[in-house]
Formats: structure tokens, C-alpha cells, sequence
């Protein structure tokens, strides 16, 4: 009805991306895990034979490997799905990677449910796990800008660094890169504040639209920054705000962004409102993202339904309203991060 | 630093210091010396091109884990030398040798006898399982099975770089139980890193008993060999044996030298207490006394004195 959208999609960015970071980057090595193209980098080993190693399916191995590398001053870029950079070379990541700090960059491809493989292949636990091992940055992408940048941002960390990579067809929301630390600003307003990361903050980005429209003010906030994470800037916003606090997340409302913030307003003591979207305390199953986001409760809808319920109001928003939104609405936003 | 002493002095030197040390603190891992005190003797005297050790003869106390805010953390490989292109490194991957290899540090000159006094003392950077920190150490290897997979990407990055020097991984025969020394062997294979060089003490024990009881692993010589290692099997108290393994041809492969050894050589006392060699304590006063005694003529010292427990 309004028209062709004008949200950009661009196609495999980390495939350029790592390939132009890397060329610069001697020290930089690519390693995979039997998921090259699955990572985008096939288009890499075959024109850099040189700067990559393949390891097989063999990732506590992979994982010890590269601390050796580490060791001897390489940064290694791991590249797999990110479910196998965490549950199977746990004890490989924390001893050969984390405790000793090496320059070991582990790019965790399809987080949460952004892979229809189901519960083996779904990253639903890995922020909480991560979050919980000393030395350890994290860091997630929620649009193609984000990936374009992850590995700038990755490399400039003297340490392990765990990265949320969205990979194939990745909207296009923000224009500037990431700056390690610093959350984007995307609304400043004084009723509800919205706390998104990775896919989760396009689809607030589309509820904000109508939910301003029925005279509700967001405050949204999209964090690339996981860990370590700036408490003093959040607790401004969430003490700016009246009604209280929603946080959405493609990944366990334990362990991720809602218990950070849950702890940064506890830690403070400040007594706000809290309401955690995302997979609570149960694991998904095979699907597509929309979905499954929908059947899990961590979309555009859901957080109207959720900003409902902190502000105890019907707001009369449909899912059609939502399906309306004007897509160049989306993106004329993003550019209010300056803010 | 090399050839002081004859290796063979070297090796009697630590399983004089670690069973002083068992029969004065009430227990230690000192079958692990018996077994493993020509293999740590011949590399620290002869194979291992070392420099001169960079850190203080007298182990300075824990400064604190590695974190951003810890600037002047180091690890305990300072005693090996430093990390310069044309020397050697060893991984331990066994950490629970740590006894085993600190002995043998004071046996060639690396560290102060007074860095075993500190042995397993709070505070101390000597630790009973070898930590990063701890003298000798570069990596922390307490959990076994990861040794050989660092000491492979550690070799793939000195060779990419051209540096002569080798990584030499210390293994145990127990660590085969864990799949990743396969995953390791095979891409050590696949990447043809023959700067990798290890040497595996066999001595038939884990830490319930004999290998035998908690898990038939095979025959392990062939098993490497078919994951792509070069495999040399010697008596891993013939020193001799061990100069002539390590000149094994092992091109674009790693070479594992499997060195079967006795967990009572030298202390033949020790038999009375198979399969439970693991960590020696003793069941009573009068076994210590008699331990004491057996195996100090054994060693050809004096009764080691000690305080009653």
C-alpha cells in the first residue's frame, strides 16, 4: 500500500567483509570446521589458500589449535555455526582459550532460532554461557553494517572475542560501524525503554513505528556490545523512562541481555519494571525465523504485547497494523542513532 | 645449560628429590617419577635447545590470574627460556608430571631447590597440577587431551613464521582414552606439521589404576600411525633409545616417540601397590617407615628425615 520497501537487504557482507579485514590483516587466519560455506568463506579458501586452514569436524581440536596460534601471535578467525564454538569445546575454550587470553576470534554463525536446524544447531544459550567466562568479549550483529564491521571490531580486542554473525540476505539499518561499548541510540523516549540486540531490534524497530503512532514514547536501545557492557549509560535511559523496561532477545531470557539488564537495575537498586522477552526457560525446535519468533514470543508483536502489559493500556494494535509498516519508516529511523 | 651432567645422574636426581618430597609431605605422584625420569632427564639435558631461564631461581608467589587489569602476568616458561625463534618449546600435557618436572628443573639448574619447599603452598606459584604460571609451564593442561592440539597449533604458527626451533609436547598414555589427541594427530597429519615432535610416557596407568581396567584403548603405535603420525616405540628408560628415536625421518608429519616405561623403576617398593600408582599416600606410619627405608637404599641415600603425620 505505501509503495516498494526501501529497507536495503545486502547479500553475504561477511564474505566481503572478512575477506578485505583479513588481506590487510597478515596475522589474521581463517579456520573452519567442515562449515565453509556455510560461513561464507568459500569464496576465501579458494582464493587464499594460504590464510586457511581447515580442521574437519573436529572442533575441541580446532579450538586448542587455535590457542596454539594464539600463542605463536596469530589472531585465528574460527568460523562455524556458533552452538559448536561453546557446547562441545567448552572446556577446549575455557583452558586454551579464555583463561590465557589469546587473540582467538570465534565467529558463532546463526544464533538462536536464525537456523531452522533445530535444537543442535540453535545458539540459544550461548550470550549466558559467554557471559559467564572471565577474559571473554561479546559481541553481536543486527544488521549488514554490523557484520560489515564485526571483524574491526573483533580484532582491536586483546583477548577472546565470541561474535553473533548474521550471514546471507542482512538488512541494511545503520549507517556507521560499530564502536565497541557504546550502545545506538535508535529512540529517546520517556514511557517505555526497548533493549534489542542481533535480529530482535529490526523487529522493534517495525513496532515502534505503530506503538508511537498510538502515542506511546520508546526508548530504544540496540546493544553490539555485550560484554563488557557500560551499566552507567543503561541505568541513564532506564531511570529516563516511566513505565519500565522491556528487553527482547533471539536467545534465553537467563544468562542474556534481559538478565544484564535485570542485574544492572538490581545492582542500582533502581526498582524499575522489568520484562524479559525471548525463549523463556525452554528450547525451540525447527522453523522459520518469523515463526518462530512468533511462536516463541520475542516479535514485533510480542513486544506490543509486552509494552501492554507494563503500561497496563490496550493499545488496539493488529498484526496488520504491524504488516503495514512502511519499511522506509524503518530505515529513516535507524538514522536517529546519532542521538 | 646442557650436558653438566650425564643424563643418567640427572634422572636418579629426580626420583631422589620427588620421593624426598613424597616421604616428607605424606604423599606425591611418584610413580609418575619412576616412569618418567629418563624422558625428562634426556630432553631437558640433551634433545630441548633451551636458553638461559629468564625468570628468578626461587619461584615468585601467584601474581593473579591473566585479566585486563593484571599488566605484569607472565607464565612460569621462563624457566625453559625464552620464547625466541630458534629455541624449542614443551607443553606438558600431563600437568599432574608438574612434581615430576619441577625436580627436574633443580636437577638441571633452572630453579632454586627451594622452589619445591614451595610445592602445593597457598600462595605459591608452584602448584600440584602444573598451572600456566606455574615454573616450566606455558599453558595450563590439567585437563588432558589438549596438549598435542596446542602444541600443533603452536608448531603450524613457528612454522609459518620459519622459526627453527620445535614444539615438543610431553603426552601421557591415558590421554588416548580422549578423542581429541585423535583430532589432533589427524590434522597435525593432514597439515604436515613435522616440527611437532612428542614423546608419550606408556606406563600403563590412569589415575583408577591399570589402563587395562578402566579402558582397553588398542594398539596405540598403530592407531597414531594410521591417524598420520611417524611413530617410534623405545624402552623409555634406554637413553640411548631415545637419541636414536628422534632421528627418525618424519617428513610433513608429526613424530610421537612412545617411550613404555615401568611406574616402580627404581623404586621397586612400589609394586606392593599396584594398580593404585596414581598419587602415593600412605596407609599407615609404620608403611612409610618401611617405604622410607626400602626405597632410600633403593636410591642409595640416607632415610629420608621427616616429621610424623
Amino acid at each position: 500500500m505505501w509503495g516498494k520497501p526501501m529497507i536495503v537487504m545486502v547479500t553475504r557482507p561477511y564474505a566481503t567483509a572478512f575477506e578485505k579485514y583479513a588481506l590487510a590483516n597478515p596475522d589474521v587466519l581463517c579456520l573452519s570446521a567442515d562449515l565453509t560455506s556455510s560461513c561464507e568463506i568459500d569464496g576465501f579458501r579458494d582464493r587464499h589458500p594460504d590464510r586457511f586452514l581447515s580442521l574437519g569436524m573436529a572442533e575441541q581440536n580446532m579450538m586448542s589449535f587455535a590457542g596454539g596460534l594464539g600463542l605463536a601471535g596469530y589472531r585465528p578467525f574460527l568460523h562455524t555455526f556458533g552452538v559448536f564454538l561453546y557446547r562441545r569445546p567448552y572446556d577446549q575454550l575455557m583452558a586454551c582459550v579464555a583463561y590465557p587470553r589469546r587473540k582467538v576470534r570465534l565467529m558463532g554463525f546463526l544464533p538462536g532460532i536464525t537456523t531452522p536446524g533445530g535444537m543442535t544447531h540453535q545458539a540459544i544459550d550461548d550470550i549466558s554461557v559467554m557471559r559467564s567466562i572471565p577474559n571473554m568479549t561479546i559481541l553481536e550483529t543486527g544488521d549488514a553494517t554490523e557484520v560489515e564491521s564485526i571483524c574491526e571490531a573483533a580484532d582491536s580486542i586483546d583477548g577472546p572475542v565470541y561474535c553473533r554473525v548474521l550471514r546471507g540476505s542482512v538488512p541494511r539499518l545503520f549507517s556507521t560501524s560499530i564502536r565497541m561499548g557504546e550502545m545506538r541510540e535508535l529512540s529517546l523516549g520517556s514511557d517505555v525503554l526497548v533493549v534489542t540486540s542481533g535480529i530482535t531490534t529490526e523487529e522493534a524497530m517495525r513496532a515502534r513505528d505503530v506503538l508511537e503512532k498510538r502515542g506511546v514514547s520508546v526508548r530504544h536501545l540496540h546493544l553490539n556490545t555485550i560484554k563488557p557492557f557500560n551499566t552507567e549509560a543503561l541505568l541513564d535511559h532506564i531511570n529516563a523512562v516511566r513505565y519500565g523496561v522491556i528487553t527482547m532477545e533471539n536467545h534465553l531470557t537467563v544468562g542474556g541481555i534481559g538478565s544484564l539488564v535485570a542485574e544492572t537495575i538490581a545492582d542500582a537498586g533502581s526498582g524499575k519494571r522489568l520484562l524479559r522477552l525471548g525463549l523463556r526457560d525452554t528450547y525451540a525446535h525447527g522453523g522459520s525465523r518469523p515463526y518462530l519468533m512468533r511462536f516463541y514470543g520475542f516479535d514485533a508483536f510480542s513486544l506490543v504485547g509486552g509494552i501492554e502489559t507494563l503500561m497496563r493500556q490496550n493499545l488496539a494494535i493488529s498484526e496488520d497494523d504491524l504488516k503495514a509498516v512502511r519499511l522506509e519508516a524503518v530505515h529513516s529511523s535507524a538514522k536517529a542513532e546519532g542521538l | 645449560m646442557k650436558n653438566r651432567q650425564a643424563t643418567e645422574d640427572i634422572a636418579l636426581g629426580i626420583r631422589r628429590r620427588v620421593f624426598e618430597h613424597t616421604m616428607r609431605n605424606g604423599g606425591g605422584y611418584l610413580s609418575q617419577a619412576c616412569s618418567a625420569a629418563e624422558q625428562f632427564a634426556w630432553l631437558y639435558n640433551e634433545e630441548l635447545n633451551l636458553g638461559e631461564p629468564t625468570l628468578p631461581m626461587v619461584p615468585k608467589p601467584f601474581t593473579g590470574v591473566p585479566s585486563a587489569t593484571n599488566v605484569s602476568y607472565h607464565t612460569g616458561a621462563g624457566y625453559n627460556g625464552p620464547a625466541e625463534p630458534i629455541y624449542d618449546r614443551l607443553i606438558i600435557a600431563p600437568a599432574h608430571y608438574a612434581l615430576v618436572a619441577y625436580a627436574t628443573l633443580i636437577e638441571v639448574g633452572r630453579m632454586a631447590p627451594a622452589g619445591l619447599e614451595m610445592f602445593n603452598k597457598d600462595g605459591s606459584s608452584v602448584e600440584m597440577i602444573g598451572a600456566e604460571h606455574s615454573p616450566g609451564m606455558e599453558v595450563h593442561n590439567g585437563t588432558l587431551g589438549i596438549g598435542l592440539s596446542t602444541g600443533a597449533g603452536l608448531a603450524f604458527g613457528r612454522k609459518r613464521r620459519g622459526e627453527s626451533g620445535r614444539v615438543w609436547v610431553y603426552m601421557s598414555d591415558g590421554e588416548v582414552e580422549e578423542g581429541q589427541t585423535w583430532e589432533a594427530v589427524q590434522a597435525a597429519a593432514y597439515h604436515g606439521i613435522d616440527n611437532l615432535f612428542a614423546i608419550m610416557d606408556v606406563n600403563k596407568q590412569q589415575c583408577d589404576g591399570a589402563m587395562e581396567s578402566v579402558m582397553s584403548v588398542g594398539n596405540i603405535a598403530r592407531k597414531l600411525e594410521d591417524f598420520g603420525a611417524v611413530v617410534v616405540e623405545i624402552d623409555g628408560h634406554d637413553i640411548e633409545a631415545m637419541r636414536r628415536a628422534v632421528k627418525t625421518p618424519h617428513s610433513r608429519k608429526p613424530l610421537i616417540i612412545l617411550a613404555n616405561s615401568s611406574p616402580f623403576r627404581g623404586m621397586k617398593f612400589l609394586e606392593r601397590r599396584f594398580p593404585r600408582l596414581h598419587y602415593v599416600r600412605f596407609k599407615s606410619e609404620e608403611e612409610r617407615t618401611e617405604m622410607n627405608a626400602a626405597i632410600s637404599a633403593e636410591l642409595g641415600i640416607a632415610p629420608i628425615k621427616f616429621n610424623a603425620s
